[in-house]
């Protein structure tokens, strides 16, 4: 009884709030000039710093970068699922906008915010292992925001539930309702997180590494598995992982982020071929490929991403960039455009010809001749 | 165990349990045992003092078999023990079962009575402080149960007894009232002894699940269930209270445990002829056999609440099951 007065009352702030997705114009996600900064004891640490992207229906943004880079913050930031104040920070600020279906999200009061979570934005969380509670049942996990957010009764939401986990592979869905996280194998733990995220049908899926730590066959399963439901739900989804192997082919456009900020983007097959930027470049050549010789293992990029509570002025690639300037260690390139959607954020952008030396035409009469 | 029931696993982990439990009681039988028979010089001495007519001693040489080897006398004591026999005092002439049998329930209605309060107290104070921690309702309990728990029962109980019983009359201000004398009056004279009992308790149970509430609070599943659009409230009931309050539960076993001895001070404050009162009158008057039923069974009470504990632990937590 008290869930239907709920669900009555909750999707009527959903309708106050949103329109039905599918009437509202224009782009599913529109984040512009977005930055999240946390004030630590050692500084401030600016996690994203001033990123603006779109998305539109259905399709697929692909967030590459290395550990560090800010692609976990920024999908957080989107979300505005940020941490409370804990005990080991002073605290956490974000600015910049981020519409949903046309609907300025950063302004929402968090009740408002709330109604958002779950049943229009969901996230797959990067570690199913901390992400799952460890003491409550898969069942409850999973049946709890059916009951609460949509107004299922108990039986309902224990069919859909079911449903849910044959859905993401799940074989003997019954016995593994009743099942604890530590019971499960990571695979398992994997599904049973998209399962959780995609139970309400969000209209936006922030998958955070779904994949990571996982063996290739299962990878790829996966990945199909969010591929079909997307197609199904016509859901929109960003893509966040370290690992450019997992967007290629999957992830429509792709960002590459580098210490809080996305550094070039384009169509995915655009990136791969043409990368303009050396530390896209890097990250491709250190993808492991199929036709490299057995034992031959991909070189990581040398060095290690800035401290970003301190950071120095100039590209923040600087340090470890094989390119790298007098006027790169002076000024930050601004994320430019170079036609058909390919921005990125360079002064001494490959060229299109020859991706393996500094296009130094493409560059200022400053630089070292 | 993939392959066990739930049930099965807990079932496993009860026994396992059980066994560790029966290890433990035995040992402290062994140790109540020899806490009469080893005391130095003759036991008949130890046991009546020196004044006493030597019909007495052949009596207490006697019940006790002091002539045959020791492990044989333990055995038969077990024996004993094991009818419900502690033996009799030579002092009161009661059996030391009824004695126990008298006192122990005193024990019993002020823990039981202590701890429902202390945890009615902590817990929704614990929930609302960890939701906002350093805010200004926090900073409040924070610093109340500090105050709390640097203040001993007895100065509390003593406290109370002046406003409570003397000035206001709400509260009989000594005596133990029978529960076959009405609930209500019962309930009246250990309620100022469990007010001050739980004081303590409060504190400690507070101060254990805020700080395990916020350290929970900051885990991945929370802002996943915050992702879920759960409600706070459902977050913090639903979610973090449990796998929060493991340290509190063995905390409470522990403190439990030493509540049903510790308790004298209150118990002697309020005239409440608990056991903690009795096992210092029995020390006393040098009555051994009281002294030897009464640490037994204390004991053996005392492994038993802890034993609960953990039994509550395993059914909370299912990943200890396994271990
Ligand atoms: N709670 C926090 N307090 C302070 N700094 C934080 C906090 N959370 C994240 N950061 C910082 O923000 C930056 C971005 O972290 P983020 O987790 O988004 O990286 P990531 O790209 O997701 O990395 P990974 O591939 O390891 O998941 C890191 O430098 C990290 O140190
Ligand atoms: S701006 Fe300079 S340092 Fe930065 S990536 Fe381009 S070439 Fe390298
Ligand atoms: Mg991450």
């Amino acid at each position: 009884m008290r869930s239907r007065a709920g669900w009555t009352s909750s999707r009527t702030t959903r309708h106050l709030i949103f329109p039905p997705v599918d009437q509202a114009l224009g782009p599913m996600l529109e984040v512009d000039g977005l930055r999240t900064s946390f004030r630590t004891p050692r500084g401030v640490v600016r996690a994203v710093d001033g990123v603006s992207l779109g998305l539109d229906r259905g399709r697929t943004l692909g967030i590459v970068g290395e550990t560090g880079s800010g692609k976990t913050m920024l999908a957080r930031s989107i979300m505005g699922l940020l941490p409370a104040g804990g005990r080991d920070r002073l605290g956490v600020e974000r600015s910049g906008t981020v519409r949903f279906a046309g609907h300025d999200l950063t302004g929402l009061p968090p009740a408002q915010l709330r109604q958002v979570w779950g049943t229009q934005i969901a996230m797959v969380f990067q570690d199913p292992m901390t992400a799952l509670n460890p003491v409550v049942r898969v069942g409850r996990q999973i049946t709890e925001s059916l009951r609460l957010r949509m107004g299922m009764g108990r039986s309902d939401a224990k069919e859909t539930a079911l449903a849910l986990l044959s859905s993401v592979g799940i074989a003997d869905p019954g016995r593994h309702l009743r099942s604890y996280p530590h019971e499960l194998s990571g695979g398992m733990r994997q599904r049973v997180m998209i399962a959780i995220a995609i139970a309400c049908g969000p209209r936006l899926l922030l998958a955070d590494e779904p994949t990571t730590g996982l063996d290739v066959t299962i990878q790829a399963q996966i990945l199909d598995l969010l591929a079909d439901l997307q197609r199904e739900r016509s859901m929109a989804m960003v893509l966040v992982t370290h690992d450019l192997g997992v967007v290629a082919g999957r992830a429509d456009e792709t960002a590459v982020m580098y210490a809080g900020r996305i550094v070039e983007q384009a169509a995915t097959a655009e990136l791969f071929a043409h990368p303009l930027m050396p530390y896209s470049q890097a990250l491709l050549a250190a993808i492991p490929r199929l036709a490299d010789a057995a034992g031959t293992r991909p070189k990581p990029i040398p060095g290690r991403p800035p401290d970003l509570a301190s950071l120095a002025p100039g590209c923040r690639f600087a340090p470890r960039c094989p390119y790298a300037r007098e006027r790169c260690r002076e000024a930050d390139p601004p994320l430019v455009e170079a036609g058909s959607g390919h921005r990125f954020a360079c002064w001494y952008p490959l060229s299109l010809e020859d991706a393996d030396t500094p296009a130094s035409d493409l560059g200022d009469s400053q630089g070292e001749a | 165990m993939r392959e066990r029931t739930d049930g099965g696993v807990l079932l496993a982990y009860l026994a396992k349990r059980l066994v560790e439990l029966t290890a433990v009681v035995f040992l402290i039988s062994i140790l109540a045992f020899l806490l009469v028979h080893l005391l130095p010089g003759d036991p008949s001495v130890a046991i009546l003092g020196p004044f006493d007519t030597p019909s007495a001693r052949a009596e207490v040489l006697r019940q006790l078999g002091l002539n045959r080897p020791l492990p044989m006398q333990y055995l038969t004591w077990l024996g004993n023990v094991l009818h419900g026999n502690l033996g009799r005092s030579f002092l009161t002439k009661q059996t030391v079962a009824t004695t126990i049998g008298e006192a122990f329930p005193i024990d019993l209605e002020l823990v039981v009575v202590s701890q429902v309060l202390a945890f009615a107290v902590a817990i929704p104070l614990a929930l609302v402080a960890a939701r906002r921690p350093n805010r200004a309702l926090d900073r409040l309990a924070t610093a109340t149960t500090f105050g709390m728990l640097s203040v001993p029962a007895f100065i509390l109980a003593v406290l109370l007894a002046l406003v409570l019983a003397v000035e206001v009359h709400a509260f009989p201000a000594s005596g133990f009232t029978h529960l076959s004398n009405g609930v209500i009056p019962n309930l009246k004279s250990v309620a100022l002894g469990s007010i001050a009992l739980a004081a303590g308790s409060v504190a400690v149970y507070f101060r254990l699940l805020r700080s395990e509430l916020i350290s929970t609070l900051q885990e991945d599943f929370i802002t996943m269930a915050r992702a879920k659009g759960l409600s706070t409230r459902y977050i913090l009931m639903r979610h973090a209270l449990r796998p929060s309050s493991f340290s509190l539960l063995a905390s409470a076993g522990i403190n439990i445990g030493s509540l049903l001895t510790g308790a004298f001070v209150v118990e002697y404050l309020f005239q409440l002829p608990g056991i903690g009162y009795q096992i210092i009158v029995s020390i006393d008057s040098r009555d051994y056999l009281m002294v030897q039923g009464m640490a037994l069974v204390v004991a053996v009470a005392y492994v038993l609440v802890n034993f609960a504990a953990d039994l509550l632990l395993g059914v909370l937590d299912p990943r200890v099951r396994r271990g």
